[in-house]
């Protein structure tokens, strides 16, 4: 059994855990919690989190897909994540101007990681307030052969073509490897 | 017949072979003690030879407790329909629960299958209690029972207790709490997490004991160290002992098997899939 996975990422609130959760077969486990019993010992926050979602793809087969929180505090997860990454997403909350920068921050934090192929969404298009993907290019200053895709995280069909696109730019690079 | 005995002599094993051939409907009451030397009495009950209900000492076998463990119901949930509802009976109130779209039927009905069986499953590693089996005794009229295939519960209980006294010795401390390798890149690649895995790694805490992070997610003993083990053979993490800190490494941290690097074109036949998938959902 092999397991193949992306990272989605992005700042907070950009509709990472609605992305998940339009194609995951699992309810999306949402592992941002705190141990706050008071009867318990623990005292502190947990450390962690992230957003985890299921495609099985056949019986030899399955993807995951992993959220990230976007608090800078759990850095330290991403890399941890990040490794062994097919590609990733960085989406970003298109209604929001003022977290284009932390976007475009957690976009170079991944690429350092890994060389693997990622896409840009521009989310919440269903929104009238929503920059277009073309002008969100400008704004994040991206190659243009970097892929920004308009995206409505709570509609499937939306999701899928990102991730699709995704999937499409991974074996462009392959090809590229293959004939090297 | 009278069935009486200790699980010393005859074990839980021998215990449900017995009352799935013979077709038995009554309830075998256990005493033992629980992982907290607690003594505790395990109620369970079984129809012409099949398993359909299980309760555990102050454990709770109400219908919103058993919901509510299976993370269906919020705590404020639970208490508020327990305070709404009172004396309704479990049957009454799932019906209000789905009409009012809490949950599903599916939902109970895998609740409280799953709250039998964890029952049932932790009944096997109980070396010493003594049982009675009362003959026609069945739950209160109120409960949904559940009819379950003992053979299934039987072998699986049999897998459980051969691997639990296994990891018994592999991980005996779950006073110990875990922490982070320091450079996991390398050996995360191609690690198949579980769910339980992930729940668990948002945990992972020099200050979390593995006690607690197993009661915080409602795992128990055998569950929590079988998932710890595999992630310290993963090479995730790794074993803080207590009182100790920053001691020798645990040695059994053998890893698991790393796939080959695969050829471009393995690769590439996998992102087909991949897309074949996704264009189908
Ligand atoms: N209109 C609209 N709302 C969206 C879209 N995607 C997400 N949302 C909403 O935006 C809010 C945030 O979405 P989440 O999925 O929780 O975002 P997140 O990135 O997981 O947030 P954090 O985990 O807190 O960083 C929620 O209220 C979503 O319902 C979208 O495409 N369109
Ligand atoms: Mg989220």
């Amino acid at each position: 059994m092999q397991a193949v996975k992306m990272v989605i990422t992005g700042p907070f609130s950009a509709g990472k855990t609605a992305f998940i959760g339009s194609v995951s077969e699992i309810d999306v486990v949402s592992t941002e919690r705190t141990i706050s019993n008071a009867a318990e010992r623990v005292k502190d926050k947990t450390t962690v989190a992230m957003d985890f979602g299921r495609i099985t793809v056949d019986d030899d087969l399955v993807l995951y897909l992993f959220g990230t929180p976007g608090q800078r505090r759990f850095d330290f997860m991403w890399e941890i994540l990040s490794e062994g990454m097919l590609g990733f997403v960085v989406l970003v909350d298109s209604t929001k101007p003022e977290t284009f920068r932390e976007a475009k921050r957690i976009l170079e934090t991944f690429q350092s990681y890994a060389s693997t192929p990622y896409v840009v969404a521009a989310n919440k298009q269903d929104h009238e307030d929503a920059w277009p993907p073309d002008d969100l290019r400008i704004i994040l200053r991206l190659d243009p052969s970097v892929k920004v895709l308009p995206c409505v995280s709570l509609q499937k069909e939306s999701v899928k073509n990102v991730l699709l696109e995704l999937l499409y730019s991974i074996l462009e690079q392959l090809d590229k490897e293959g004939s090297k | 017949m009278a069935l009486k005995g200790n699980l010393s002599d005859f074990t839980t094993t021998q215990l449900l072979n017995l009352i799935n051939l013979a077709r038995k409907t009554g309830t075998l009451s256990v005493q033992g003690q629980d992982q907290n030397t607690e003594d505790v009495t395990a109620d369970i009950s079984f129809r012409e030879g099949k398993l359909i209900y299980a309760e555990l000492g102050a454990q709770g076998g109400s219908l919103t407790q058993i919901l509510h463990r299976a993370g269906k119901l919020t705590e404020d949930q639970a208490r508020l329909i327990h305070e709404r509802l009172q004396g309704k009976t479990d049957k009454q109130l799932g019906h209000r629960l789905i009409q009012s779209k809490l949950v599903t039927q599916n939902d109970i009905i895998q609740s409280i299958r799953q709250h039998v069986l964890d029952v049932v499953y932790g009944l096997f590693t109980w070396a010493d209690g003594s049982f009675k089996f009362d003959t026609g005794r069945l739950p209160e009229a109120s409960r949904i029972t559940i009819p379950i295939d003992l053979e299934m519960v039987i072998m699986e209980g049999s897998r459980r207790l051969k691997e639990s006294e296994q990891l018994q010795e592999e991980l005996p401390d779950l006073d110990a709490s875990l922490r982070f390798v320091d450079r996991p890149d390398a050996r995360l690649r191609n690690v198949n997490l579980t769910v339980d895995e992930w729940k668990i790694v948002s945990y992972v805490n020099p200050k979390n004991t593995i006690r607690q992070i197993a009661k915080a997610n409602k795992l128990d003993d055998f569950q929590v160290r079988r998932t710890v083990y595999g992630m310290m053979q993963a090479g995730i993490v790794e074993l803080i002992l207590p009182k100790k800190p920053e001691v020798e490494e645990p040695k059994k941290t053998t890893r698991r098997g790393r796939r080959p690097e695969q050829t471009v074109a393995e690769r590439k036949s996998v992102v087909n899939r991949l897309i074949d998938r996704i264009r189908s959902l």
